[in-house]
C-alpha cells in the first residue's frame, strides 16, 4: 500500500470572503466554517478564533486537534466511518495544510482538558504553539451528558478539518512525501536479510471519556488487528479521549504519528518495517490479558524481531505495557517501550504504577507532575476558570493575575507518549 | 560575604581529638577549622563559611534527637544559604551524622545542604535522597577532590544556579526524576535505541524500571458480623462540593468524611472529585464507588458488625506513590485507634 503526502506549508491564516489557500496563506470564510462545524442539532453556539505562534494567546481548555487533510486521489476519504465510508484508506494521494490545525475548545466536558500557550514557557512544552491554530468553541444545548457533549465536540473538530482540508484540493503541494508497505510476504522479501520490525501501538480505551476509534469502532470493542502505517495518515484512527492533556495523543499526532514516521526513515535501511499492531488498553484484567496476548500472538505472527511498543495514558494502562512487553519478551522479541511518568511534583516517586525487569529499553516523554508557571496571557480563549479543576491544575491554580501554576500534565502534548516532543527525564 | 555556609564537622578534623574525645558534645565555632579551609579557599570571595559546628561521632550517634535538635538551634541561629557537612570518606558514624544533620536541615530549615562520602559508607544509603552527597574515595586522601566538588555545589545551589546530573557534579543519584529537553523527538529516540537493541549493542534507557515491594495480604476477618468495618477510596467519593477541594488528579491530600446518619448517598449528599473517568454515574449514586447503602443493610440485619462512622477518600489519579504512602499511613494509624478489624479498598 503506498501514499503520496502532498505537503502544502501554510505560513498564514486569516478571514476572508472565501475560503482558500493562496501563496501559502489560508483564507477562511468564518460564516461558511461555522456553518459547517455547528451542523448538529445538539449543538447550542460554535465560534471561531485564530492563534498564531508568537501571539500573547492561551487556549483552555483544549479538546482535540485536528489537522486539515483531504484525499485527492485513492480510495476513501480522512476519518473513516465518521466522515466518509470505510473504504481501505492509506493509498493514493493526500495533500496536508502543513502548520495549519483546527483546534477544539468549549465548556469543559470532563477534567482532563488542556492548555496550549502560543507564546511564553508553556510553549516549548506544547506541539500546537507552533502550527497556525484555528480555534473552534462549541457549546452543547442545555441537558447533554458529558460522553454526549464529548462526541458534540470530537464530530464538530472533524467537520472543520474536513472543510478546511478541501481547501487544499487543487493546491499543487510544495512537496511530497512517499510511504509505502507492502502485502506481508512481498515486504519481507523486498529486505529478506534486514530484521523485521512492528509498531505495537496501544490506544487509550479505558472507556467513560477515555476512547479512541479505529475506522469510526469503538477501541475497546476491537480484538488487536493489523494496520498499515499509511492508514493512519488518512486518519483511520482517532482521538475521543478526555485523558490527562499531556499524554493523550490528539487526532493531529495520530494522523502525524512520529513512531510511525520515524521507523520508515530507517525502513529499508536498517529494519524491515512490517507494519503496525493497534491494541487497546482496557479496564478488565480478562480484557488485558486477552488483548495482550493477541498483540504477542499476532507480532509473532508476522515474524517480527523486534517491537517499539507505546502506552497511551498512565496508571492502569501500565499494567497493559507490562503486559504486552512481558508476553513479547517470552516469544523471544526484543522491545523497547515509551512512556512517561508520575514521579510526583518532586520527582521523588516511582513513575509507573507496573513494572517488568523485561523493560530494560525504555523511553520516556517526562516526568508530567512537574510544575509549571504560565504567565499572564494577552488573550485567552475559552474558560482560564477551569485551570483548578483539570487533571494537573489544582485548587490556588489560577492566580488573580489570570497567571496558571500547573503541573505539566495540564499542557496539551507535554509529555507525548509516541514521542512528539524532545521532552525526557532523568534520575538526579 | 557572598553566599553565607555553616560547615558541620566531627571531633576528629575539629582538632578536639580521636576515638577517645568522640563523646565530644556539639560545640559551634566562628570561622573556619579543618576542611573548612580548602573550602574556603575553593569558595574565594563567593561564599564564607561564617562558623563551623563540631561534634563527636559517638556523642551524635548516642544521642541522635538531642543532639540534632541542639545542633539545628546553632544552625538556625546563623541563617546560612548553604549547609555543608563533611566529608566523611569512610568513616561510619561520622557518615550516618553527616546525613542525618543534612536531612535534619533540609527539612526542618529549608536549607540545600551538601556533603560527601563514600559510597559504602553506611551513611551513603541512608542518606542520599536527603542531600547532594558527593561520592568520595574511601580515604582522606581524595579530600582535595572531595573539596572542589562539595564547593562548586555549594556554590550552585547557594546562587541557585541549576545543578547538572550526578555524573557531572560528581554527587551521588538521588532518585529524584527531572525533566530535560532533549536534541532528537522521543520517536527518533526509540527507534535509535531499537536499532542499538537489534544489534546487541550497549543501551541506556531513559527509565530503569523499578522494583515494587509487595504486601502480604492480612489474615482473614475471624467473624464478620462482630467486625467493625470501615471504607477507605481512591474512587474521589467526597461530600457534595468536595469541601477539602481534593484534586482532580495528583491529589495532596485525602479526606475524613462522616457518614453519621446516612444510610444511602445521593446526587444530594455525594459526588466524586476524580478526574480520571466519566462522572456522571458515580455523581448519580455514590454507592457506586463506595457502598454505604449495602453496608447499612448489611448492618441492621446483622451481616457485619458495624459500619465506621467516617469514610476515607482520595483521588488515586496522577497521584504520586510517595503521597498515597503518607495518606495510607495517616489513615492506618486513624483506622487503628478507631479500632477498625476490616476495611474495602475500592478505586473507580
Amino acid at each position: 500500500m503506498q501514499l503520496k503526502i502532498g505537503n502544502i506549508y501554510i505560513k498564514d491564516v486569516q478571514f476572508a470572503s472565501t475560503t482558500e489557500v493562496k501563496e501559502g496563506v489560508l483564507h477562511l470564510n468564518k460564516d461558511e466554517f461555522l456553518a459547517v462545524a455547528g451542523d448538529d442539532e445538539r449543538i447550542a453556539s460554535v465560534d471561531v478564533y485564530l492563534a498564531k505562534p508568537g501571539e500573547e494567546t492561551r487556549i483552555i481548555p483544549v479538546k482535540d486537534v485536528i489537522e486539515p487533510r483531504v484525499k485527492v486521489e485513492g480510495d476513501g476519504g480522512i476519518f473513516p466511518g465518521f466522515m466518509c465510508g470505510v473504504e481501505q484508506v492509506g493509498s493514493g494521494t493526500t495533500h496536508v495544510l502543513k502548520g495549519a490545525a483546527i483546534v477544539t475548545t468549549g465548556r469543559i466536558v470532563g477534567f482532563q482538558e488542556g492548555i496550549v500557550d502560543m507564546s511564553g514557557p508553556g510553549a516549548e512544552y506544547t506541539p500546537f504553539s507552533k502550527t497556525y491554530n484555528i480555534v473552534l468553541k462549541v457549546e452543547p444545548i442545555d441537558g447533554i451528558l458529558q460522553h454526549e457533549h464529548e462526541e458534540i465536540v470530537r464530530l464538530a473538530g472533524f467537520r472543520a478539518g474536513i472543510y478546511v482540508g478541501k481547501a487544499g484540493h487543487n493546491v499543487t503541494p510544495d512537496d511530497y512525501r512517499t510511504f509505502e508497505t507492502k502485502p506481508l510476504v512481498q515486504q519481507i522479501n523486498e529486505y529478506p536479510d534486514l530484521p523485521k520490525v512492528v509498531y505495537v501501538y496501544m490506544l487509550q480505551t479505558q472507556g467513560l471519556l477515555h476512547d479512541t476509534y479505529v475506522y469510526g469502532v469503538d477501541a475497546k470493542k476491537i480484538i488487536p488487528t493489523f494496520l498499515y502505517p499509511t492508514e493512519v495518515f488518512d486518519g483511520a484512527v482517532v482521538s475521543g479521549n478526555c485523558v490527562s492533556a499531556c499524554d493523550k495523543n490528539p487526532t493531529y499526532v495520530h494522523m502525524n504519528h512520529p513512531v510511525i514516521e520515524e521507523l520508515y526513515a530507517k525502513h529499508g535501511k536498517e529494519f524491515n518495517f512490517l507494519g503496525c499492531v493497534v491494541t487497546n488498553e482496557n479496564v478488565t484484567l480478562m480484557d488485558k490479558e486477552r488483548s495482550s496476548n493477541m498483540t504477542a500472538k499476532l507480532v509473532e505472527f508476522l515474524g517480527a524481531d523486534a517491537v517499539i511498543i507505546s502506552e497511551e495514558g498512565f496508571g492502569n494502562p501500565d499494567a497493559d505495557l507490562v503486559m504486552n512487553c512481558n508476553k513479547i519478551t517470552k516469544k523471544g522479541i526484543k522491545t523497547v517501550l515509551i512512556t512517561d511518568e508520575y514521579a510526583g511534583q518532586d520527582g521523588a516517586s516511582q513513575s509507573l504504577a507496573d513494572s517488568t525487569p523485561a523493560g530494560d529499553a525504555v523511553v520516556t516523554g517526562g516526568n508530567a507532575n512537574e510544575i509549571i508557571k504560565l504567565p499572564v496571557m494577552k488573550n485567552v480563549i475559552g474558560y482560564p476558570e477551569v485551570a483548578e479543576v483539570i487533571a494537573g491544575g489544582f485548587q490556588g491554580s489560577l492566580s488573580s493575575d489570570g497567571s496558571i501554576t500547573v503541573e505539566l500534565q495540564a499542557i496539551t502534548g507535554a509529555t507525548s507518549e509516541v514521542g512528539y516532543g524532545y521532552l525526557s527525564a532523568r534520575t538526579y | 560575604m557572598g553566599i553565607k555556609i555553616v560547615h558541620y564537622i566531627n571531633q576528629f578534623y575539629g582538632g578536639i581529638g580521636g576515638e577517645d574525645k568522640a563523646d565530644y558534645a556539639p560545640e559551634k565555632i566562628s570561622g573556619v577549622k579543618g576542611p573548612g579551609m580548602g573550602l574556603q579557599a575553593a569558595f574565594g570571595d563567593k561564599a564564607t563559611i561564617s562558623s563551623t559546628i563540631i561534634c563527636g561521632d559517638s556523642y551524635f550517634n548516642e544521642n541522635i534527637e538531642a543532639a540534632t535538635e541542639v545542633i539545628l538551634e546553632m544552625i538556625k541561629e546563623e541563617n546560612p544559604d548553604v549547609f555543608i557537612a563533611g566529608p566523611a570518606f569512610n568513616a561510619g558514624r561520622y557518615g550516618v551524622a553527616c546525613g542525618a544533620v543534612c536531612k535534619a536541615v533540609s527539612e526542618n530549615l529549608n536549607i540545600p545542604v551538601v556533603t560527601g562520602m563514600y559510597i559504602e559508607n553506611p551513611g551513603a544509603d541512608m542518606y542520599k535522597k536527603n542531600a547532594y552527597m558527593v561520592e568520595t574515595t574511601n580515604s582522606a586522601a581524595g579530600m582535595k577532590d572531595a573539596i572542589t566538588k562539595v564547593a562548586a555545589l555549594a556554590l550552585k545551589l547557594g546562587t541557585g544556579e541549576a545543578i547538572g546530573t550526578p555524573e557531572a557534579e560528581g554527587y551521588m543519584a538521588r532518585g529524584v526524576r527531572r525533566n530535560i529537553i532533549c536534541e532528537d523527538r522521543g520517536a527518533k529516540r526509540a527507534v535509535d535505541m531499537l536499532i542499538k537493541k537489534i544489534k546487541g549493542e550497549e543501551i541506556v534507557t531513559e527509565y530503569p524500571m523499578p522494583t515494587f515491594d509487595r504486601v502480604d495480604p492480612a489474615e482473614p476477618v475471624k467473624d464478620v458480623r462482630k467486625a467493625k468495618i470501615a471504607i477507605v477510596s481512591s474512587g474521589g467519593p467526597v461530600p457534595k462540593g468536595n469541601p477539602d477541594h481534593i484534586e482532580s488528579s495528583s491529589a495532596s491530600k485525602f479526606g475524613k468524611y462522616s457518614i453519621v446518619g446516612i444510610d444511602d448517598l445521593t446526587p444530594e449528599n455525594g459526588e466524586t472529585a476524580h478526574g480520571g473517568y466519566d462522572p456522571v454515574y458515580a455523581n448519580q449514586d455514590l454507592d457506586r464507588v463506595i457502598p454505604v447503602d449495602i453496608l447499612r443493610e448489611m448492618e441492621k440485619s446483622g451481616e457485619i458488625g458495624s459500619l465506621h462512622d467516617f469514610y476515607y477518600s482520595t483521588v488515586g489519579n496522577g497521584t504520586s506513590v510517595n503521597n498515597s504512602k503518607k495518606f495510607a499511613a495517616e489513615i492506618a494509624k486513624d483506622l487503628l485507634a478507631s479500632n477498625v478489624d476490616a476495611v474495602i479498598l475500592t478505586s473507580t
